[in-house]
């Protein structure tokens, strides 16, 4: 995968090159492209004059930058135990019936990702998910169908 | 100045000054706390807890290692409340680790083994992990194993990476119970910017970074009696040897180390000192004639300053991470490959022997010089050089495993020829000493006068740890084929550590930094201070270790590499002049350009 060298300079000039940049760009990096794939990596190592491994370490540590191709929607489930009591375990399987695909896997058309995440916070109006950055509580299999047939024609 | 803080630990007063650790301070009062996480030579992470103590008046154990004094304070190191606080945070580091120890090269030397048997773990207490997990294990590489599943995530090879060799080969990836210590997307150490210095190997508590171990191969040739098996010994094995052996530190030990060689079945035991003072040469006419490149000839592509280029993780360095300054390393092999490739031609002829039938073995402080010998312009003889490279600590565990009572050997001398040494072959193993080594020749070239330094010790490039040692030498009153370099002030820079070489290789960049010549050694302290040396070393360790070193150098009869007798006779019988046809054949070498990404 090709490194997207002009998206990493304009970041890296808003952010600066000092190590405490690396977070703004690999989160910008993610923002742009859905995740940060190796040739990124090595790229902003390079301008930060870190180790790639330890531009790896960084990403890899937050599961919200992703290190593997995602789709242009990443869905994060609430899998923590209050949201699970809530019925996330039906929530979860209303979203692989509508999408067919697994926990971890992307869409076809590169459209939607399915992924479980900690705790939102939301724990008083569980079940609760995560569309990029914005929040749906209260689940039902009724809502999910609702966002989800909004969002396939985003 | 300060009063120094008061405070109790296990009933005894201790006075200390302010910012000491609980640690260091009950170390004073020879009372003794678990640790894992913690090494002299790093900075504190305070990730292991096993160094625990109670405070009075805290609800919480506080780490010892991490935690500085205060006025006042009672410490406890030994209540019930931390002995159990202890063994449960082993019990816990011990449910993830695969303790197969009787399968382990560490068994023995393992500090976490060590910590187990004294707190007597038996039944686990916690559900083992280990079946479960999927543990990577590199064994791709020809200096360094990493195994993960022994690995307690200490940090310690992070932090050594980091701050002693600003390399970060490996830093900590993922998180929680997925975390663990990675490379750059897990890719095998030799495909990423990997020095093979194996700071990180004498550092690791456990069985998790350790050298590829050649010692079967080696008992096998031995064995052969088809095979004629010559062994060599660098400068800083002799000084450290003793303590894998329960010697203590900073011993001196060639002559014993000579004899146990001899009993373990090697057919000729020499030194690597002589092809140490051979690099001498070589190196010191390089670098006279680059300067009269540059001076008289005026030509614009000779690349000053010269750097050093014995020191294998330093070359794997610059080629990672300054790869355009590669022509100005010397072309000069290290003194273990000139070595090798002399064995299979020069020694070959003289014995009578066929160059197929001899094994050469080294035996190194060091883990790069197994990738070294591995490198594949090292088979100049048409044979691969050096068969196998053996850490100080191979050693030691071949000497073990011979049942030979170290301690009691007699001192027996080298075999001649190619056993010779001087005390500037000898210095090599320590930071300053190729500089000093060159600098007693150079000097001596151009002026045919000795170096103006009281017993030729040039205290001034004596490199010491942690700084980056500056000195010049004026060349006056040369001689007329030297006239050139009348009146110059001969620039030279000490480095060790990969951290500091870095800084000096950036200040040259950068224009800052004005040189002739620059030493680095990859490792802390020099050679003796090497990846391959016994465990433990620190910074105490290592200053015992330099000591011995210029003990044994100024014990030497013979203190200048061109006086060597077997150095005189092989340009005269072998090699003709230095620089020359042969010498660049077998003794030079090449350099390859590597990504740093």
């Amino acid at each position: 995968m090709p490194a997207n060298n002009n998206l990493i300079k304009e970041l890296v000039n808003k952010y600066g090159r000092d190590r405490t940049s690396l977070m703004p760009i690999l989160q910008g990096v993610v923002e742009q492209n859905n995740f940060i794939s190796d040739m990124d990596m090595t790229e902003i190592a390079k301008e930060l004059d870190l180790s790639a491994a330890q531009v790896f370490g960084t990403a890899t540590f937050y599961s919200f930058l992703d290190t593997i191709p995602r789709g242009r929607f990443v869905i994060r489930v609430c899998k923590t135990i209050i949201c699970d009591m809530h019925g996330k375990k039906m929530i979860l399987q209303t979203l692989e019936n509508l999408l067919k695909i697994k926990v971890g896997e992307t869409t076809q058309d590169k459209k939607f990702t399915l992924l479980e995440t900690n705790c939102l916070g939301w724990c008083h109006k569980g079940p609760s998910m995560l569309i990029n950055h914005d929040v749906y509580s209260e689940l039902t299999a009724e809502t999910v169908h609702e966002i989800i047939a909004e969002y396939m024609h985003k | 100045m300060t009063n120094g803080i008061n405070f109790k630990i296990d009933g005894i007063d201790l006075t200390v000054d302010e910012g000491t650790t609980i640690l260091t301070a009950a170390r004073k009062a020879n009372i003794q706390i678990p640790t894992l996480c913690y090494h002299e030579d790093l900075c504190v992470a305070g990730n292991c807890r096993v160094c625990v103590v109670e405070q009075k008046g805290s609800k919480h154990l506080v780490p010892s290692c991490a935690m500085p004094v205060s006025e006042g304070m009672e410490i406890y190191t030994n209540t019930g409340k931390v002995r159990l606080a202890r063994k449960h945070i082993l019990e816990l580091l011990l449910s993830e680790h695969n303790a197969d120890c009787t399968k382990c090269y560490k068994n023995g030397n393992c500090e976490l083994q060590y910590l187990a048997s004294e707190m007597l773990t038996g039944e686990p207490m916690f559900i083992d992990l280990v079946p479960d997990k999927k543990y990577t294990i590199d064994k791709h590489n020809k200096a360094i194993i990493k195994d993960d599943s022994r690995c307690i995530r200490c940090q310690r090879c992070v932090r050594t990476c980091e701050e002693l060799q600003s390399v970060s080969a490996f830093d900590v990836a993922y998180r929680g119970k997925h975390m663990k210590i990675s490379t750059f997307f897990e890719h095998p150490l030799f495909e990423v910017v990997c020095t093979n210095c194996g700071q990180c190997v004498n550092r690791c508590p456990t069985g998790a970074l350790i050298e590829r171990n050649y010692i079967d191969k080696v008992w096998d040739a031995i064995y052969d009696t088809t095979k004629h098996v010559v062994v060599q010994t660098a400068p800083a094995v002799r000084v450290a040897l003793g303590e894998s052996l329960g010697m203590p530190a900073g011993k001196i030990v060639t002559g014993k180390m000579v004899a146990a060689l001899k009993r373990l079945g090697f057919d000729s035991v020499l030194d690597t000192d002589f092809t140490a003072d051979l690099t001498i040469i070589e190196e010191g006419h390089e670098l006279l004639s680059r300067l009269k490149k540059a001076l008289v000839d005026k030509d614009p592509s000779v690349a000053l300053p010269m750097a050093t280029s014995c020191s294998p993780g330093w070359i794997k360095f610059i080629e990672h991470t300054f790869p355009e300054y590669l022509p100005n390393l010397s072309t000069c092999k290290s003194p273990q490959q000139m070595f090798g490739a002399l064995v299979k031609t020069y020694y070959a002829k003289k014995r009578n022997l066929d160059p197929k039938n001899i094994v050469s073995v080294s035996i190194m402080p060091c883990t790069a010089k197994k990738f070294e010998a591995n490198r594949p312009e090292m088979r100049s003889s048409g044979y691969t050089d050096v068969d196998y490279v053996l850490t100080t600590r191979e050693l030691g565990i071949m000497i073990r495993q011979a049942g030979l009572d170290f301690e009691s050997l007699p001192d027996e001398h080298y075999d001649s020829f190619m056993g010779a040494s001087t005390g500037a072959g000898v210095i090599f193993g320590t930071t300053g000493g190729v500089m000093e080594a060159a600098l007693r020749t150079v000097y001596e070239i151009v002026t045919g006068r000795e170096v103006p330094f009281e017993g030729l010790n040039i205290t001034p490039v004596r490199g010491t740890e942690g700084e980056v040692r500056e000195a010049s030498i004026l060349i006056k009153k040369t001689l007329p084929e030297w006239s050139f370099l009348e009146g110059i002030e001969l620039k030279c820079v000490v480095a060790n550590g990969l951290a500091y070489a870095k800084k000096v290789m950036q200040s040259v960049k950068d224009g800052t930094g004005n040189y002739h010549f620059i030493e680095i050694m990859a490792c802390p302290g020099g050679c003796l201070g090497g990846g391959g040396q016994p465990i433990p070393t620190n910074h105490e360790i290592r200053s015992k270790r330099k000591t011995a070193i210029y003990e044994e150098d100024m014990g030497m009869p013979i203190r200048k590499s061109h006086e060597n007798p077997d150095v005189v006779e092989i340009y005269q019988e072998f090699l003709g002049k230095p620089l020359g046809h042969k010498s660049h054949e077998l003794l030079h070498t090449h350099y390859t350009p590597r990504k740093r990404y």
